[in-house]
């Protein structure tokens, strides 16, 4: 470094020990030029430590704000679709299937309450009977029984429900599996309506 | 006066502001998640609730984030 370079490092005031104050130098820019009026990649990447401004710090912190923001959207986002769901109305009773058709241990697939909707119906025993959505609440993939571990198994990633209570048993899924309500009627059964939870 | 920070004081405080932004930026996370959970498990007490407790960790943020702009102002 020359001379007349080593003479346009200017001091900046200094308020910190006499050890930093070597850090607090301002480099003059080769224009002559005040810092201010320098062009803008030259303010973004500073060569002294004072003037950095801790850029990658403060972007960095300004980049966590943004993603809290982007989580109160998701908040409320939660809230409009609770809210649409609250006015939508009840489901419709509609006939799945005949007791007589379904023996101990047999299963009907059937759709409700919309016609995207696939749910399961089991006859666990002579006089019980259990019904469930069929997709898995992990990532709805579609759960299939088994009946040898009276158990709902979930292929994808080897979820268990309960076939009784619809309760997760093992595997990665939390909830348990929405419970479709039934009414029987003289030889039919239909389903009522739907039953979520968290536990 | 405003008091004016050295490099090494405005660099701790920095430093501890990050720290806070993560934490609280990791706890509205977790509040969306749980808040999911509950929502898929059609329990809606806790919605609103948490709506509010994100939006008070936001207006926290947004408070740091001013501070170090504020800090940093010649």
């Amino acid at each position: 470094m020359s001379t007349d370079s080593k003479n346009e490092m200017i001091m900046k005031k200094s308020d910190g020990p006499a050890a930093a104050s070597t850090s607090e130098q301002i480099t003059k820019a080769p224009d002559g030029r005040p810092p201010e009026e320098q062009p803008t990649w030259r303010q973004d990447f500073p060569i002294d430590w004072p003037q950095d401004h801790h850029v990658a710090r403060r972007d960095f912190t300004k980049f966590l704000v943004l993603t809290s923001f982007a989580f109160v959207v998701g908040q409320f986002w939660i809230a409009v679709q609770n809210f649409i769901r609250r006015r939508r109305s009840k489901p419709q009773m509609v006939k799945i299937a005949s007791l007589a058709a379904l023996p101990v241990g047999g299963a009907v697939v059937f759709k409700y309450p919309d016609a995207h909707d696939d749910c399961i119906l089991i006859r666990t025993g002579e006089d019980t009977l259990a019904a469930f959505s069929q997709k898995c609440t992990h990532l709805a993939c579609a759960v299939v029984p088994r009946p040898e571990l009276n158990a709902f198994h979930c292929p994808c990633h080897a979820g268990y429900f309960d076939m009784s209570t619809g309760r997760a048993i093992a595997g990665p899924p939390k909830r348990p599996l929405p419970r479709i309500t039934l009414k029987v009627n003289g030889d039919l059964i239909y389903a009522t309506g739907v039953e979520v939870s968290t536990l | 006066m405003k008091r004016r920070f050295n490099r090494a004081q405005r660099t701790t405080i920095i430093y501890a502001m990050l720290c806070i932004v993560l934490l609280i930026v990791i706890l509205q996370l977790w509040l969306l998640t749980a808040t999911m959970n509950a929502f898929l498990g059609d329990d809606d007490s806790v919605i609103w609730p948490a709506v509010g407790a994100s939006v008070v960790c936001l207006l926290l943020n947004l408070g740091l984030l001013r501070y170090l702009y504020q800090m940093e102002r010649p």
